[in-house]
């Protein structure tokens, strides 16, 4: 009996070994050790056996059993594994095949600047003030210290619409208004930025419409010192912490003492190239202490508050810091050129 | 302005070299826009002089020349030019002599003959044609009998001169001249300054006896002074004296029009010379012009003029436009015997009106324009008239006939030392602030702190404290300013919520798939309007002059100029567009402007061709209506507006009348969007293009509530499907509004998840089919209370609609 019991042992291993699937393995587990299975028809003839045999033979053939099951197990284990490999295999892609893309604009490269220029001075406490773009003489000359006849306005030909409205030639009347409405109590702290047109024909370097951003800070103790602690700062977050400036003595109707900015160049680092006309130095943006009579005319005592302006243009600032060679390229909105600022 | 560096060491003495002279000038207020080497790379050249000239034996128009270049023997070298002759000096290019573009010379044979050089031009020595006197403009140039044969050219030729362009803001007018510069260049190095003495011997006759002069408004012209100077003889001015004007940009003519321009560049006096004997008249009259009198000048055209405009006359007709240009009729000539010279200071806005008026600007007008230093009128009168005696053989009347006051009334401007500190942020000492003064030539006085300058008539840009506070700064320097930190009050600075609000439509349409693009504000008068939905009266605002049709007019739209971006990129092979922009529009009310347009900011859009796609899967999706449509829906629920917004049919200029929907906000038009009109489309070759035009304004500034949580709901909800089956033009939002509103307060989304239209449908009729969810945050529905509802909706569309339920 036991002779029997170890030749089906040996039996069912062998086809355990040979099964080529899960069900046929369940198939052989239900041949074996089902109630209807050979060990089972076996053990039924075990009341034959003197009092002595029982029990020894009883634990063999628990001990066959044991040893088929254990043999089911791992041939199981060996198929799931074999199966779930079989299916990855099956499921493997190409993952060097492009994926499907998200959509995704782009902002114009000059809102990329002038929202640069915006974030740097809300952190310093600046408000945004904006106007019309049509503005009358009033708040585009007169208020600025530019009154009829005065020379300086050749510097900037106009668009006249009447004689008394115009399309603003610079943020600065926002500027005037602002003040205004302040009725002489400071301070007064904000950013202007925005479109202006001036009478030039476009090519590479000129534009009829163009963006600026003008500062204006009027206090209580402003000081051109503090000028200078602005500008350096927006210098070096614009350009690059190493950047240096230099302030040149200038001229513009509503600031005196008028200042010019230069940026020690970033591309040759002072040592003269094309982009610094060989200067080493690279003119970035005009400024300079508020005109009394443009203090006054808004309404505030130019004997006790003081201020300071200045004023600049996103394109040119876009233009060198992206290598930009013609200003039409901003109004033209191609999309080859808009793509290339997605991640400014 | 250009300045020689040569010609300003007569009143400075100049220590620096040109270029070094360049930077400290442009740091202290300045620009020095080049500093430019007369010398274009110029080697070798020498004088000669030419003993002998023949004609060429084979060529018609070469002569052989024998030239004495100080080398012993004679040098032979073949000239082509028409006016060489025996006996000039000459500039030569000997054998290995550089001319500009580093042009060498070598010994040549020239149609048979040794050429050993060139006789050289103006030209071909680097100067520019236009600056080259007129009889040696196609020559050679024939230089003074004294030049010495074998010496340096470029010495007798000033070309080792350099030149400084000066780039002068409106408010430095007193470097437009000498004598300006040098005071500022004497203030820089802290060196002295030396002015031209002037004397001159004059006959018995007095300038009186020849000439009256009358002015008739002050105002227009306050001083007016002539002077005659008899016996000239009219011939070229001396070399030096064309040098200094050839590096300063104008061209010598004659002697006596080169002194009037010497003298207006060194003293920055506009003068000018009438031909005496060609006046016809001994009295000058200066007046305003009549309304349509006409006068010839001097470039013989016929000029009309106007009332605003200031004339010289004869006592009877204009001689001239004051400040701006001489008639022909008392033109210098060659004959020229007695001189009639007008030294004059002009109102600046009469000679700016007249200057404009007939498009005539000249050093002297514009000098006019900026203001001149009316103290130095008589001055500069003086040494023209010296110059005149010394290099033309005049001999001067005495005196002058004038009238008006000469001399500006002096005045005073006061400034504080602490005002000064105050102002700079500095701690700059009394005794630096004297220095400064001294240095820049300012006469003051100082009491206790406080500085009274006398201002110099060269310099009326100084009229208040400021503006002597800038010149304590740039004399001492902006770059010795500290860097300080505004000391105001710590404020927090932020958006307003229109400013975040466009920050937010930016950022959302570029999450959206679009580039944002900025466009010209200004268009053409046509395409200023159309696609528009504004049901009032509008007038499109011009501007007065406009350089071009195409940019003449103010943009009520912003869609003519997003189909512009679309054609670019179309024509350059670039089919699929999305791009948006914000802007303003100027929306005019009156038929003639008396208030300022009204500027609304505008978002618009404009989508065609392929809206996304994954190639190599073959997935392509393009852009329709209804693509546009949900990029419009997302935004209005990013901005908290969706259940405000409804949409209907529409019909707008431009665009497809069955594809057009107006985007109301609480039942107010605030846009539209839509396809473009296939003619319009056809007209403008463009693919089907589909756009949308809002009022940005009118979205952002819609109030909305704060948002407040709703909690989720801890019950299930029951949803029901229902298909209906109504007429083909039935519009589904006017269903989906039923549905809403019949629905009852359990009802909390409708969705409409099914359209058919079909061979499998009754004729003119489409099914539509909507899910439909209900809960109640607070329990779990019964099934009778949602079939309640249910039913309800059914019989208002069945009553409303005359929609029926598909089974
Ligand atoms: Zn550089």
């Amino acid at each position: 009996m036991k002779d029997r019991l170890e030749a089906l042992k040996v039996e069912a291993l062998e086809k355990i070994s040979a099964a080529a699937d899960l069900k046929e393995l369940q198939n052989i587990k239900v041949a074996y050790l089902g109630k209807k299975g050979p060990i089972t028809e076996v053990l039924k003839g075990m009341g034959k056996l003197s009092a002595e045999e029982r029990p020894v033979v009883g634990a063999f053939a628990n001990e066959v059993r044991d040893g088929i099951q254990q043999g089911l197990d791992a041939k199981s284990t060996q198929l799931e594994e074999a199966e779930i490999s079989k299916r990855l295999a099956e499921e493997t892609i190409d993952v060097s095949l492009p994926g499907r893309p998200a959509k995704k604009g782009s902002a114009h490269p000059l809102t990329s600047v002038v929202e640069e220029i915006e974030d740097l001075f809300l952190s310093m406490g600046f408000t945004i003030a904006e106007g019309p773009e049509v503005e009358t003489d009033f708040y585009n000359f007169e208020a600025l210290n530019l009154p009829k006849d005065h020379p300086a306005r050749d510097m900037q030909d106009s668009f006249f619409i009447t004689e008394e409205f115009l399309l603003r030639t610079q943020t600065s009347p926002v500027q005037a208004r602002t003040m205004e409405k302040h009725e002489g109590q400071g301070p007064v702290k904000i950013i202007s930025p925005g479109k202006v047109y001036r009478r030039d024909n476009d090519d590479a370097t000129h534009s009829h419409q163009f963006m600026q951003i003008e500062g204006l800070v009027v206090d209580k103790n402003v000081r051109l010192s503090d000028l200078k602690g602005v500008l350096e700062t927006f210098a070096k977050k614009m350009f690059g912490e190493e950047r240096k400036i230099r302030l040149r003595p200038s001229f513009f109707p509503f600031t005196e003492p008028s200042v010019e900015m230069d940026i020690s160049c970033f591309k040759c680092s002072g040592k003269g190239c094309s982009i610094c006309k060989h200067t080493g130095w690279i003119e970035i943006l005009g400024a300079g202490m508020v005109h009394p009579n443009v203090l006054e005319m808004a309404g505030f005592d130019s004997k006790e508050y003081t201020g300071f302006a200045f004023g600049m243009g996103p394109e040119r600032i876009a233009m060198l810091k992206y290598g930009i060679d013609d200003i039409r390229h901003f109004y033209a909105n191609d999309i080859r050129f808009l793509k290339q600022f997605r991640n400014v | 302005m250009l300045l020689s560096y040569n010609w300003l060491k007569d009143y400075v003495n100049v220590t620096v070299s040109p270029s070094e002279l360049g930077d400290k000038i442009t740091k202290s207020g300045i620009e020095v826009e080049i500093v430019e080497n007369l010398n274009k790379g110029v080697s070798g050249v020498i004088v000669g002089h030419v003993k002998e000239c023949v004609q060429h034996p084979n060529a018609d128009k070469l002569r052989v020349c024998q030239v004495d270049i100080g080398a012993g023997e004679l040098s032979q070298i073949v000239c082509g030019a028409p006016n060489v002759a025996a006996g000039q000096k000459v500039a030569v290019a000997a054998p290995g002599a550089v001319l500009p573009g580093n042009f060498k010379i070598k010994k040549a044979k020239l149609r048979g003959e040794e050429s050993n050089g060139m006789i050289c031009s103006l030209q071909e020595l680097g100067v520019e044609t236009k600056l080259v006197p007129k009889e040696y403009q196609s020559g050679i140039f024939v230089m003074p009998s004294d030049a010495v044969p074998g010496s340096d050219a470029l010495e007798y030729l000033n070309l080792h001169d350099h030149v400084l362009e000066l780039g002068l803001t409106p408010n430095r007018a007193d470097c437009l001249n000498m004598i300006g510069i040098a005071y500022e260049v004497a203030a820089i190095l802290q060196e002295d300054i030396k002015i031209p003495e002037v004397s001159y011997t004059v006959s018995e006759k007095s300038a009186a006896d020849f000439v009256s002069v009358n002015i008739e408004s002050k105002e227009d012209n306050p001083y007016y002074a002539a002077y005659v100077i008899e016996n000239v003889t009219v011939a070229p001015s001396p070399l030096w004296m064309q040098n200094r004007l050839m590096a300063a940009g104008i061209r010598p003519i004659n002697n006596v029009v080169d002194i009037t321009n010497y003298v207006l560049l060194e003293y920055g006096q506009p003068l000018h010379a009438f031909d005496y004997d060609r006046f016809d008249s001994k009295e000058v009259l200066i007046r305003r012009a009549h309304e349509g009198e006409t006068i010839k000048t001097l470039d013989e055209q016929t000029r009309t003029l106007k009332d605003t405009h200031l004339v010289i006359t004869n006592g009877t007709v204009p001689v001239a436009v004051a400040g701006v240009m001489g008639g022909a009729d008392s033109e210098v000539q060659d004959d020229t015997k007695t001189i009639l010279l007008e030294a004059a200071y002009f109102d600046g806005k009469r000679v700016r009106a007249a200057s404009k008026d007939l498009g005539l600007r000249s050093e002297a007008s514009s000098r006019y324009e900026k203001g001149i230093d009316r103290n130095r009128v008589v001055q500069a009168a003086e040494r023209a008239v010296a110059l005149m005696s010394q290099y033309a053989g005049g001999t001067p009347a005495g005196g002058k006939a004038e009238a008006g006051e000469k001399t500006a009334p002096l005045y005073h401007v006061s400034v504080t030392l602490e005002r000064i500190n105050k102002l700079l942020g500095t701690a700059i000492t009394t005794e630096e602030t004297c220095k400064i003064f001294s240095r820049l030539g300012f006469e003051y006085e100082e009491n206790g702190g406080t500085f009274t300058v006398t201002v110099p008539s060269r310099r009326p840009d100084i009229t208040i404290d400021a503006d002597l506070v800038e010149e304590v700064g740039r004399i001492y320097g902006y770059d010795r300013i500290p860097t300080t930190f505004l000391m105001s009050e710590a404020r927090p600075g932020g958006l307003t919520p229109l400013q975040s609000g466009r920050r937010k439509i930016r950022a959302y349409m570029e999450g959206a798939g679009l580039y944002q693009a900025i466009t010209y504000s200004l268009t053409t008068l046509e395409k200023s309007t159309g696609f528009s939905m504004n049901k009032e009266e509008v007038y499109p605002v011009s501007v007065a002059h406009p350089m071009s049709e195409e940019r003449s007019t103010l943009r009520m739209t912003l869609i003519p100029q997003l189909l512009e971006v679309i054609q670019y990129n179309q024509n350059r092979n670039m089919t699929d567009v999305a791009v948006y922009e914000t802007g303003s529009v100027y929306i005019n009310k009156q038929e003639s402007l008396t208030v300022l347009p009204e500027e609304k900011l505008f978002l618009s859009g404009a989508m065609t061709g392929v809206y996304q796609e994954h190639l190599w899967q073959g997935e392509k999706k393009k852009t329709d209506f209804y693509l546009v449509k949900g990029i419009l829906e997302g935004l209005f629920e990013e901005l908290g507006l969706e259940s405000r917004i409804t949409y209907e049919q529409e019909t707008v200029d431009g665009m497809h009348p069955g594809r057009t929907a107006a985007v109301k906000l609480d039942g107010i038009v605030i846009g539209f969007v839509g396809q473009i009109h296939p003619a319009v489309q056809k007209e403008r070759d463009l693919a089907e293009t589909f756009v949308f035009e809002l009022n940005a304004t009118a979205l952002l500034t819609a109030e909305t509530e704060q948002m407040v949580y709703q909690s989720l709901p801890r019950y299930p909800s029951i949803t029901r499907d229902i298909a209906l089956l109504v007429d083909e033009k039935m519009p589904a939002g006017d269903l989906y509004t039923v549905i809403q509103e019949s629905g009852g307060a359990l009802l909390k989304e409708v969705t409409l998840f099914d359209l058919y239209q079909g061979d499998r449908m009754e004729e003119g009729k489409k099914s539509l089919a909507f899910s439909l969810k209900f809960f109640d945050p607070e329990r779990t529905l019964t099934d009778e209370e949602v079939t309640k509802s249910y039913e309800r909706v059914l019989k208002s569309l069945e009553e409303r609609f005359g929609a029926e339920l598909r089974k």
